[in-house]
């Protein structure tokens, strides 16, 4: 009796955790989890500074001190992207700097651990504290 | 009463299970490590000009008598990335595979250290130059990393280097390159 009833709870946990499991299929390529708006807030601050040279140096510099290595910058673009691991998957980051209004800069960071978004706001703020104490200069947030 | 008991287990296996192999990214994991002042120190040095482009082509010299091919650079931004490939295995860990997989073999058990070894790596360099904050001289910070693939073609580590030979080795070439001393920060 009791072996059954260990057997159906291993059983109910499996369905359950195969139900609510974490795989996506191919057609979510272009979907994240949270609204797109949402997670741009989370993801972008203004800086009040127009120097985007400095802004994309002080960028990889805190990429480096994340250990991340950096595989590619465009300064036209603004972009700068980094690669590292963690607990054995692939973090990948790219960072946007790009000008907001005639004062400021917005600087867009998204990273993704392994095959999922992160969209957890503490970690991107933890991001930004680093950059702003890297430039000196506050991070406003954005609408 | 019984019952209850039965559906509170349930749930906390369930949420024990989920909370193992759950799929979310860890949280906090964008502030620096504690080691990241050490670490800075080894890669970065400061040299005194302000002709950022001059130390940016050096390092690009640098990096070729070293061994490397450049994979990306940004001359505006001061970014030059390289790899270089070689060789990663090392005669101690292929020797302890063996002894295990013969071990394995004779107690019936498949076990494939060999498979596991460290067979190939590729070093990663990526320096940037830039003005310090003053403008009147030039920061250098070069970051080395290794990816390593096991000998069954899987891509098994990534790590930093952390061998302050390695990084002395850089700079004495890029001193030399542009006739003036590294100074550390």
């Amino acid at each position: 009796m009791n072996f059954l009833k260990c057997f159906s709870a291993f059983a109910l946990v499996t369905c359950a955790a195969l139900i609510t499991g974490c795989a996506a299929p191919a057609v979510n390529a272009l979907q994240t989890d949270e609204s797109s708006v949402q997670l741009r807030s989370v993801q972008t601050r203004a800086f009040d500074t127009t120097d985007k040279r400095k802004m994309i140096q002080t960028v990889i510099g805190t990429m480096q001190d994340l250990a991340f290595v950096i595989d590619k910058a465009d300064y036209t673009l603004g972009t700068v992207t980094g690669t590292k691991f963690l607990n054995n998957k692939v973090v990948t980051m790219t960072v946007s700097v790009r000008p907001r209004g005639a004062t400021q800069l917005a600087v867009r960071v998204n990273a993704q651990y392994g095959t999922s978004t992160v969209e957890d706001a503490e970690t991107y703020q933890g991001f930004f504290t680093t950059l702003e104490k890297a430039i000196f200069l506050t991070a406003h947030q954005v609408d | 009463m019984k019952n209850g008991v039965f559906a509170l287990r349930v749930i906390v296996l369930f949420v024990a299970v989920v909370g193992i192999f759950g799929c979310g990214a860890p949280k906090n994991f964008l502030v620096p490590g504690e080691g990241y002042m050490a670490t800075r120190q080894l890669q970065m040095r400061q040299y005194d000009t302000k002709d950022d482009t001059q130390i940016v082509v050096a390092v690009s010299g640098v990096l070729q008598d070293l061994g490397f091919t450049l994979a990306e650079s940004e001359t505006e931004l001061g970014l030059i990335s390289a790899n270089k490939s070689a060789d990663a295995t090392s005669g101690g860990q292929v020797a302890a595979a063996l002894v295990l997989d013969v071990l394995g073999a004779v107690t019936g058990s498949y076990q494939n250290q060999m498979g596991r070894i460290d067979k190939s790596q590729i070093i990663k360099a990526s320096v940037i130059a830039k003005p310090t904050l003053d403008g009147n001289r030039t920061i250098v910070r070069v970051t080395f990393q290794r990816l390593i693939w096991n000998a069954s073609d899987q891509l098994s580590r990534l790590e930093s280097i952390e061998d302050p030979a390695v990084y002395a080795k850089f700079y004495e070439g890029l001193s030399k390159a542009i006739f003036l001393e590294a100074q550390q920060i």
